[in-house]
């Protein structure tokens, strides 16, 4: 690990600030993604700012009848929370559904949402990859790429966002708020987070160097069936081949987000449209698919999980 | 500009990198980085952490970049923590940090400033152990022996949880109290692996405790 100087900070305001100020500054939360990457030294950062203690650690009402969840709410809190439980429980399912406990309980809401991809190749620096090293090519297409994306990639990147809890609040229309150096907050669609690759696949979000998250905010509840299913090597403790996220009424109707299968969590409007049939939504999600030979089992994966979803929702033995 | 409002660090103990030895007593890290190291080496920054370690407070100086692991293992020289992945992928290394178990690997020392760890040595001792270490012992929950002070510290931690109503991936309902069934045992257990496979004791360990305190 490259050495690195450290500062805590109990506001966001000064978080910000901090990473403003210092030369290759990073927030730290959880640490469990951050810190992984830090001992490959895939990340270099020259200064940490601790955010643990802003605050940001609570999940409160909003006015509109929806919830306001602390950028550092740990995904166990979260996942537990009774509201989120009654209201919003493919948030809780997408959440438990990744990682371990133990990681869980330090993970939080705004790390999670920013934690960098799983590829294999990202991961070893004897590789290229453009994402972390840009120019120096993409051993993925040529390598090993089962896990890898099929819709939304490019030339460049074939990579995913690899997470879970993303996917459910895609499906929740969740927006993502912020705060930069000079005190400027705004709030960012969780459609509008995660960028696709093209040809700068280093750079994975919106936000900017020294903006920090300092909350995500749920809309009023939306009802309906709640349900994330994840497909995965193994049963537990491993990522997703294929997730879906769905909230969908008695007759299969509503909406469904799909994880492991794009730079971002996948909502497609005119697959919720076609709801509730499976086939033309399925369709909707991967029709600009451009898989590789050994990832083009996700497309029909995605239509057979979608399938499993919706007979779930139907009260349908799947 | 200056730095030195913003870190409520000791800085006596920044040090220049390599063999260059200890950099000027006030300066910041940043400062010490640029006067102070060869071109292309960064400073180490040193900086003194506060916590209660199974009941004892203890006073560390650091360099940054320990991981609570490295701390318990090569400063406070309690071994009993072990590493196995030190990348969140086995949870050899998992302790209970105010209450809650985590990878002590994924996590810096410095971070963890007033905070109350507990390793399997401030679980139970040799000669009054916890009950959960005695469940280990009864039902043979290890083989090698390796993956165990984690495994113990995270079955205490998952009986826990499921009191406290934390739910998990195979939770038949999400409200409501959870179940200490061997199911759910085993999946909120996922994040401990056992080489050895002595997973169905384990279980048979937890479901143990998990009775007496039902
Ligand atoms: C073995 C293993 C298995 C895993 N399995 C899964 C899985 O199945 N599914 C899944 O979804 N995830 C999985 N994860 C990933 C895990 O969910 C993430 O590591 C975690 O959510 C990151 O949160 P954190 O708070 O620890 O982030 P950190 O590591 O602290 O930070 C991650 C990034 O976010 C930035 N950051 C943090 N907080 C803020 C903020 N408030 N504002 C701006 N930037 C911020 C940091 O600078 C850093 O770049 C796994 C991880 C491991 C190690
Ligand atoms: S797919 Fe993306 S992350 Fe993976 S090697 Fe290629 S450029 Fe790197
Ligand atoms: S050593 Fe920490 S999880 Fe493996
Ligand atoms: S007892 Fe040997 S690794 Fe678990």
């Amino acid at each position: 690990m490259k050495p690195f100087s450290y500062e805590r900070v109990s506001s966001p305001a000064e978080a910000a600030a901090a990473a403003a100020r210092a030369r290759g500054a990073k927030f730290i939360a959880g640490g469990t993604n951050l810190l992984d990457l830090m001992k490959l030294e895939i990340e270099t950062p020259h200064h940490l700012v601790d955010v643990t203690g802003t605050g940001l650690d609570t999940i409160t009402e909003t006015d509109e009848g929806g919830l306001r969840i602390g950028a550092l709410v740990s995904n166990t809190a979260l996942a537990s929370d009774e509201r989120v439980k009654r209201d919003y429980a493919v948030l809780s399912r997408a959440i438990v559904a990744g990682a371990s406990g133990q990681l869980r309980n330090k993970a939080t809401t705004g790390g999670n949402l920013l934690q960098r991809t799983r590829c294999p190749y990202f991961y070893d620096t004897n590789q290229a990859c453009n994402k972390r090293k840009p120019g120096s090519g993409c051993a993925a297409k040529e390598g090993v790429s089962r896990q890898l994306g099929i819709v939304g990639v490019s030339d460049a990147c074939i990579a995913t966002y690899p997470g879970d809890m993303a996917v459910a609040l895609r499906v929740l229309d969740a927006v993502v708020e912020t705060v930069k150096a000079d005190g400027t907050t705004r709030a960012i669609p969780l459609g509008e987070f995660h960028r696709l690759w093209g040809d700068t696949p280093h750079i994975e979000t919106v936000l900017e160097p020294d903006e920090m998250i300092t909350a995500v905010t749920l809309p009023k509840p939306l009802g309906g069936t709640h349900i994330y299913h994840k497909v995965r090597d193994r049963r537990s403790y491993a990522f997703a081949l294929v997730s879906v996220a769905a909230v969908l009424d008695a007759e299969g109707k509503g909406r469904v987000a799909i994880g492991g299968i794009a730079p971002r969590p996948w909502r497609v409007e005119s697959a919720d449209a076609a709801l509730p049939d499976v086939k033309a939504a399925a369709r909707a999600l991967t029709q600009e698919a451009s898989p590789t030979d050994q990832n083009a089992f996700k497309i029909a994966l995605v239509e057979r999980t979608l399938a499993g979803v919706m007979a779930k929702a139907r009260g349908e033995a799947a | 500009m200056d730095q030195l409002d913003y870190f409520s660090v000791s800085r006596r103990g920044v040090l220049a990198s390599g063999a260059a030895g200890l950099a000027a007593g006030s300066i910041s890290p940043q400062v010490a980085f640029a006067a102070s190291t060869p071109a292309g080496e960064r400073a180490i920054t040193m900086q003194t952490v506060s916590m209660r370690i199974n009941g004892k407070a203890q006073t560390l100086d650091l360099d940054t970049r320990t991981t609570l692991l490295d701390a318990l293992r090569e400063h406070v020289k309690l071994t009993g923590t072990k590493k196995g992945c030190d990348h969140g992928q086995c949870g050899a290394c998992t302790v209970i940090v105010n209450g809650e178990r985590i990878n002590s690997c994924l996590s810096l020392a410095v971070m963890h400033e007033g905070d109350e760890v507990t390793t399997i040595e401030g679980l139970g001792t040799p000669e009054n152990l916890h009950p959960m270490q005695a469940a280990f012992v009864k039902h043979d929950g290890y083989q090698c022996g390796y993956c165990t002070p984690g495994q113990i510290c995270s079955a205490v931690s998952v009986l826990k949880e499921i009191a406290d109503g934390v739910p998990s991936h195979v939770s038949a309902e999400l409200t409501g109290p959870m179940e200490a069934s061997n199911i759910e045992m085993r999946e909120r257990m996922s994040g401990n692996i056992c080489r050895c496979g002595a997973y169905s004791n384990i279980a048979e360990a937890m479901a143990e405790v998990a009775g007496d305190r039902a």
